[in-house]
């Protein structure tokens, strides 16, 4: 059985997309052989920038002729079927062959496909794969019209066997497939012809080819290793930059260079992302020192001077680009260190969205909700302020400007020199986290409370402005934030109430898009008719405002003043949305209208169906999270339906207590009691029209089990409602499992459906006490089974 | 011919020898475009001619003008004012990696000693309409030059394909005569009657344009020039194709593009001053999208852009 060797050659092809086009090939090449009856023992692919190759052991020399048998239609049918019969199967009257069945004589087809030789087959397949190839990008080039990821300039294929090596014909857009192949661009020598893959692969490693990827990988780790341990340093590992720099080079020549001595003092982030991201460098670290302290690059070729010139080289690309991120941290230390300021100023020229206003306006938001958050994470008011004020000032920094992926570290950097505590340090990295699942939640608690402000201003602000997730859809990763929210409470064991920081949230955003109306400070007051009023403060702010309830901020007073004069007043883009939150009813704003324009006070009243719409989104992914670990959900909705739902510590803690209980035989029991007297006492209610909930009295008790539950009940309401105020839900679940024996009794004992309507009546109230007592707990009416 | 056997000794060698190269290897040498451009890409012999099926090679220097990239003339590699190279070839013929590296050893980059690298990098201008794919080229990691194979201009397919190659000339000729402040590259030779350095060229023109480009340019009659020019751009497309005076058939795509360019350069030089918004960029990117496409559309129109009556 014959072998199959592709090679596909080309210009250079992307590193990023040469492992994925080698599968490709692969799957398209062996289905389509598989799939006209070629099958095969062993397929083998491979990638350099310049080649994909595909290797294919054992492949049948020809497809297996097939034999398909078909059943027509019986022979006395009328003509016109029989045509089509012959038509479909592509056989004459007389290849038709006449058999009895029990409805009669039938017509029978037997199709026959002769096998086909492998090359046919080969040549037909791999035409269709070179012409649907799926590059992420491909391109035309001179005047053909075949794309291909860059220019293609040679088909190699051929199949080998005892007999020898013969090329399989083909010829796409005018590339004919052949024989041969050529090694690398520099130390090759001209193309040569291969006979199997073996001779191929031997060919290209002496035309200094490493045909492959994973072998130059090895080759270029273990050389690198290597010549850092000789000096006592260490590469930083990075997976994905060996991948990409094995896809750079056919023939990987390991060079070790200095980074100089001026480079050093730079944060060790810095040189490694600097490094990394425009020259493809590896770090290499000193052990002792935690420094990066060499670089390592891979060149693809040898040179006489042993890589001299073009590690020299290399080495001055590296000086230029480092001399960029210093002079960048140089600059930005003297900023860091004039305060900070200038960057926090320039944040408002940056939006952050187009509806909720500029960056700057953001932070002074998570700033004001940091500073309520605080107390209850145990953070000082003011450094959780201040910390929130700084977190993003590194966002303007030239350094992240060059290296986004370095926000909130570079803040950490600088921190310091602009004369914060170490607390504001770590919350200008930390209050990014927890960025996933797995990611680590900042316990410390200034870091705590910005985290939390950061999120829940992302969490309003794309809540008002209607931008809620879909389906999978969550561009502004708004499940990542509530989640995080959620994690940063419990894992923390805060305490907050988060409906109202929702509200406050809301509120100060709303308040922050109206524009600030600093009382005492307007300068002017320009009244339009009779209740439109145009305020102007001292920084020529605008607002324009109704007596009533419409307000908004404007920009160029001027412009505005001139359209109302001629009758043209439009809405301005930037005001539009704060407008549309009004029209939509999500927001109320009230000036007393017995105060003078001058000293009119802004209330705003957000609207609680906003708020409950953001707190159930919260509800949801807590259930998700609970989930996760092994809390069901019908148990969260049993304590979601209690009060102080929103604090979700409390919720959690009674959650897990609930959970616990109801694994319990005592809890499975009592469960099945209280639905008994709540479906007793709710088909009662319906029927009779009234609610029983004053308890029953014990004196029209007839029966022992009824005064048992009653002395129960008793006891079980002083010890669970002092249980349930203290938060010791284990103590209120194991007063209601005291519950069970006298609920089960009572049940086995006593008829509650009396003829005597008093006792009747007594002892639906005294059913009623077992629903108020549970309820007190949780609502039990939720859960299933 | 002189052959790359020896070193270059000035940036204007370099230049020089670039020039013999390509002109033996075929190319017209064209002389750069009298309008300033943010890149040797705008010279109609490319953006235009890379547009219809009319085959087409020119090489030449085009100086290009980046407003935002002004330093005083103090950073050792970045100016507001500097030259490309600018090779185009439709359609691109198969060797043009070889004839590129030929270029290389040309100006006298001994490919024994170098490594030279093809790095993917997609070409696309948001202004111009156009994308390609191609390559940064990296000589010992640095990158020299980029190779684009044109695949859309103006909004238009193109074909057949046209390969282009942008060298920074500055950039490689300072690595090629080893120097390590642009000012200090020797513009003429080191030996000649007058030698002259690139800052004894150029380093007071840097400071006088960095400080009008940031600071001094009037806004307002920026912002009237880019609609004027704008207005114009779009007048000279309206006008019907036959010349009422000679009754010939002459569609203006050459003054029209010239009005997009214009527009092109203002609008660097407003965005230097930093008075367009994060938003107002992408609109403004947009309008001179909208021309090159109807310069675009009006060029493959005429005789030089393909079309036959």
């Amino acid at each position: 059985m014959p072998d199959l060797l592709i090679e596909l050659f080309s210009e250079e092809i992307p590193a990023r997309m040469q492992g994925k086009a080698a599968e490709d090939l692969k799957k398209i090449v062996t289905n389509g052989l598989v799939d006209a009856g070629l099958t095969y023992a062993s397929a083998g692919v491979f990638s350099t920038p310049r080649r994909l190759t595909l290797s294919i052991d054992g492949l049948l020399s020809e497809s297996p002729t097939t034999r398909e048998e078909r059943k027509g239609p019986r022979v006395d049918a009328p003509e016109k079927a029989i045509e089509g019969f012959l038509r479909g199967a592509g056989l004459t009257r007389d290849q038709l062959t006449e058999r009895e069945e029990k409805k009669g004589k039938v017509f029978f087809a037997v199709i026959e496909k002769p096998g086909r030789p492998a090359a046919d087959i080969i040549a037909e397949v791999l035409e269709g794969a070179i012409r649907n190839f799926p590059w992420p990008k491909s391109m035309r080039w001179g005047t053909g019209s075949l794309r291909w990821v860059r220019p293609l300039h040679s088909i190699l294929c051929i199949l080998t066997d005892e007999t020898g090596t013969t090329v399989v014909p083909m010829d796409v857009d005018g590339i004919p497939s052949g024989g041969t192949t050529e090694g690398h661009r520099f130390m090759g020598n001209g193309r040569f012809a291969v006979s199997g893959f073996d001779d191929y692969a031997s060919k290209l490693k002496a035309a200094k080819v490493v045909l492959d990827p994973q072998e130059r990988a090895d080759h270029i780790w273990a050389d690198a290793t290597n010549q850092a341990f000789a000096q006592g340093l260490e590469v930083v590992e990075d997976a994905g930059l060996l991948r990409e720099v094995a896809g750079l080079v056919e023939w990987p020549v390991v060079l070790m260079g200095d980074i100089a001595e001026d480079f050093l003092g730079l944060p060790p982030e810095v040189l490694q992302t600097s490094m990394k991201e425009h020259q493809k460098f590896f770090s290499v670290r000193n052990p002792k020192t935690d420094r990066i302290e060499k670089f390592v690059t891979v060149a693809n070729r040898e040179t006489r001077d042993n890589g001299a010139t073009i590690l020299a080289g290399n080495q001055k690309v590296l000086f230029a680009r480092l001399s960029d991120a210093k002079f960048f941290w140089e600059n930005d230390i003297r900023v860091a260190e004039a305060g900070a300021q200038a960057w926090i100023d320039s944040l408002q020229n940056v939006t952050f969205h187009n509806k909720l206003g500029t960056q700057a306006d953001r932070i002074e938001r998570i700033a004001s909700l940091a500073r309520e958050i605080a107390p209850s994470v145990g953070a000082d008011a003011d450094v959780a302020e201040a910390a929130a004020r700084f977190a993003k000032a590194d966002l303007s920094s030239e350094m992240v400007y060059e290296f986004p992926e370095l926000q909130g570290l570079m803040g950490r950097y600088y921190a310091g020199p602009a004369g914060h505590p170490l607390e504001v340090a770590n919350a200008a990295l930390e209050h990014y986290s927890p960025l996933g699942p797995s990611d680590d939640v900042p316990t410390a608690p200034v870091s705590v409370a910005v985290a939390l402000a950061d999120k829940l201003d992302l969490l309003t602000g794309f809540w008002a402005i209607d931008e809620k997730p879909t389906g999978s859809k969550d561009p502004f990763a708004l499940r990542r934030a509530a989640l995080g929210v959620i994690r940063l409470v419990l894992e923390n064991g805060a305490r907050v109430e988060l409906r109202s920081l929702i509200e406050l949230s809301f509120t100060s955003l709303f308040m922050s898009l109206a524009g600030t109306w600093k009382m005492g400070s307007l300068r002017a007051n320009y009244q339009l008719d009779d209740n439109m009023n145009i305020l102007l403060d001292e920084e020529g702010n605008a607002i324009l405002a109704s007596d009533t309830r419409f307000i908004y901020r404007i920009s160029n007073f001027e412009t505005i003043l001139e359209e109302w004069k001629n009758g043209c007043l439009v809405r301005r883009d930037d005001c539009r949305f704060l407008a549309d939150i009004v029209d939509r009813g999500d927001l109320e704003f009230e000036i007393d209208a017995e105060e003078t324009i001058f000293d009119k006070r802004l209330h705003t009243i957000v609207n609680p169906n906003l708020i409950d719409s953001l707190l159930s989104f919260f509800h949801d992914r807590l259930k998700v999270y609970l989930k996760d670990q092994g809390i069901r959900h019908d148990v969260i909705d049993a304590c979601l339906a209690m009060p102080g739902n929103d604090d979700i510590a409390l919720l959690v803690k009674r959650a897990q207590a609930l959970s616990e209980f109801l694994k319990t035989d005592d809890g499975e029991n009592l469960l099945q009691g209280f639905k008994r007297a709540n479906n007793i006492l709710s088909q009662a209610e319906v029927k009779d029209g009234v609610e029983y909930s004053y308890g029953g009295d014990v004196k029209f008790a007839e029966t022992d089990e009824e005064r048992a539950l009653f002395a129960a009940l008793d006891q079980a309401g002083g010890a669970i409602s002092p249980a349930i105020e203290a938060e010791d839900f284990a103590a209120a679940m194991s007063g209601m499992a005291a519950l069970r024996a006298p609920i089960d009794a009572f049940f086995e004992a006593v008829q509650v459906n009396s003829d005597k309507d008093i006792v009747r009546r007594n002892r639906l109230n005294l059913l009623s006490s077992i629903r108020t007592i549970c309820g007190s707990v949780a609502d039990l009416t939720k859960i299933e089974g | 011919m002189t052959r790359a056997d020896t070193t270059p000794k000035s940036f204007q060698e370099i230049i020089l020898r670039l020039q013999a190269y390509w002109a033996e290897k075929g190319c017209a040498v064209m002389q750069p475009y009298d309008m300033e451009v943010g890149a040797g890409t705008f010279h109609p012999a490319t953006t235009l001619r890379s547009l219809g099926s009319k085959n087409w090679a020119a090489a030449y220097v085009q100086p290009s003008r980046r407003p935002t990239d002004g330093r005083y003339g103090e950073n050792p590699n970045r100016l507001q004012h500097y030259y490309q190279y600018q090779v185009l070839i439709k359609p691109s013929p198969p060797n043009l990696q070889e004839l590129y590296l030929g270029s290389l050893e040309a100006i006298g980059v001994d490919m024994e000693m170098h490594d030279i690298r093809f790095v993917e990098d997609d070409w696309e201008s948001p202004t111009l309409g156009a994308w390609g794919l191609g390559w940064e080229v990296w000589c010992d990691g640095m990158e020299v030059s980029q190779f684009t194979y044109f695949q859309q201009v103006g909004g238009h397919d193109c074909h057949p394909v046209s390969g282009e190659l942008t060298y920074g000339l500055e950039r490689l000729a300072m690595y090629v005569l080893g120097v390590d402040h642009v000012m200090d590259m020797p513009f003429n030779a080191p030996d000649a009657m007058i030698p002259l350095s690139y800052g004894d060229v150029f380093k007071q023109t840097e400071e006088e344009y960095a400080r009008w480009n940031f600071d001094v340019a009037n806004t307002d009659v920026l912002l009237r020039h880019f609609e004027e020019a704008e207005a114009e751009c779009e007048a000279i497309l309206a006008q019907d194709h036959i010349d009422p005076k000679t009754g010939k058939r002459i569609i203006m795509a050459h003054p029209a593009y010239d009005q997009c360019i214009k527009a092109s350069h203002l609008f660097n030089l407003l965005d230097a001053r930093g008075v367009i918004s994060v938003t107002e960029r992408q609109a403004y990117i947009g309008r001179v999208r909208a021309l090159s496409k109807q310069c675009a559309d009006a060029f493959v129109q005429t005789e030089a852009g393909g079309y036959s009556a």
